[in-house]
């Protein structure tokens, strides 16, 4: 078996791990650190509902191998901490089963900290990324763009 | 989880990259070159995709290069597709793979994994094929610049262990009057019924096609039919899709005459758009 050890850098810590070449990122998280916030779902870069940060950037991380991001800097959900973002989402009962809340929430995480002033093809683009089959599409959006206002009052008093 | 093990390299040149594929056919081994993989990992896990090593290029900087420099646009094979997007140094293109797959998932997907992918439609390559683009290859005898279009026959034919490293556009081609359009059966996200790119160049219309064939493509021969101004558009269209490879594509996407259907209208709008006429439907 083609195993490599490898040191992540995941929500602040440091975890050192044995993988092997062919586990995705997404089996590591869940499987090897016990970080279970990235959900299973399609397992074929479609539903979005294993995303999380790599970087700044949102990525499905069921189409990311583990020993491809040892030098990078991984947030998934359970690093959020209880963002604003997270509350907007409870606020507007932005989810119903839940399943893809964690994917929504870590893209739209990215989005606000890249585009605090995302208009709404912007937003569209972005969320297209990710399904939610109980279609609660509304209300995610409306979250999003709540948390997208708090941002920018922020902002403005910086 | 993908069913099969292999051993991960990281190259941090292409020389290095080469070398170690050379160094793996030679003992027997099937590598692939990896930069965004999602290919690799999700053909892989229905065992589609097969490999025993998978050499990283991702590292590779030539592979990560965007700029413009003496008049041309030089884009690394490794780079990702919303780092071109956002960059938008080559509208057309930017237009084009905006289209592609979904936003995140072009976080991951690179410019030459999807000019060289598995998956048929590689609508990357449409802006480049009618942009006369060269492409820099690396191989075991050194480097070689030559027009992608000299390479390219239904995917660009590489020697085995060659690897793509940048594609080099003129910059006198990124302004020029341009039209893109991806036509799906249904949604905003997914594969095309047909993808169109087209560019008007010295009063000459270029176009390229994904999803109507089961490979992208440019015909010469289509785009003297739609240049040919002596006829009426639906005339020129008529006499186009008479040079269309065969078969046409059917698929859960749709059928050869739907498909046909849609490529005749989008034709239409790709002439309205770059001739600045009005043309009525039929």
């Amino acid at each position: 078996m083609h195993t490599t050890e490898i040191t992540l850098e995941v929500n602040g810590e440091t975890r050192s791990v044995t993988v092997r070449n062919a586990d995705t990122l997404l089996y590591v998280l869940r499987d090897k650190l016990g970080l279970t916030g990235a959900k299973p779902g399609c397992l074929n870069g479609d539903c979005g509902t294993c995303t999380i940060d790599v970087d700044g950037n949102p990525m499905k991380s069921c189409l990311m191998l583990a020993v491809e991001v040892q030098e990078a800097k991984i947030t998934t959900v359970e690093g959020l901490k209880y963002s604003s973002l997270q509350t907007e989402f409870v606020d507007k009962f932005a989810f119903q089963c839940g399943y893809c809340t964690p994917g929504f929430i870590m893209n739209a995480n990215a989005l606000i900290k890249q585009y605090p002033h995302a208009n709404d093809m912007l937003i569209k683009e972005w969320l297209e990324s990710n399904i939610c089959r109980c279609t609660g599409y509304k209300e995610i959006e409306e979250a999003v763009k709540s948390a997208l206002a708090t941002a920018q009052t922020v902002l403005r008093q910086q | 989880m993908i069913p099969y093990d292999f051993a991960y390299f990281k190259a941090s040149t292409a020389e290095e990259a080469v070398e170690l594929y050379q160094s793996l056919r030679e003992q027997g081994k099937q590598p692939v070159y990896y930069a965004g993989g999602t290919e690799i990992i999700t053909l892989g896990r229905m065992k589609e995709v097969y490999t025993e090593a998978v050499i990283d290029i991702k590292g590779i900087t030539e592979c990560q290069t965007l700029q413009l420099e003496q008049n041309q646009l030089v884009m690394g094979a490794a780079l990702p597709l919303t780092k071109l997007q956002e960059a938008n140094l080559f509208p057309l293109l930017s237009q084009t793979i905006s289209e592609i797959a979904d936003h995140t998932a072009r976080n991951k997907i690179t410019l030459g994994g999807n000019l060289c992918g598995n998956i048929y439609y590689r609508e990357a390559v449409l802006p480049l094929l009618i942009a006369d683009t060269d492409v820099v290859i690396a191989g075991k005898s050194g480097r070689r610049r030559i027009p992608l279009n000299s390479i390219f026959d239904e995917r660009p034919c590489l020697e085995d262990g060659e690897l793509l490293t940048q594609l080099i556009t003129q910059s006198d081609y990124l302004g020029l009057p341009y039209y893109s359009v991806k036509k799906r059966r249904q949604w905003d996200v997914g594969y095309p019924l047909i993808t169109v790119t087209a560019l008007k160049k010295e009063g000459k219309i270029r176009v390229s096609f994904s999803g109507v064939c089961l490979f992208p493509f440019r015909s010469e021969r289509i785009e003297e039919c739609l240049n040919d101004t002596r006829l009426n558009p639906d005339d020129r269209i008529e006499r186009a899709i008479q040079h269309l490879p065969k078969p046409i594509s059917n698929d859960v996407e749709g059928s050869p005459e739907y498909r046909l259907f849609v490529l005749k209208n989008t034709l239409l709008d790709v002439l309205q758009a770059l001739e600045g006429e009005t043309y009525a439907h039929n």
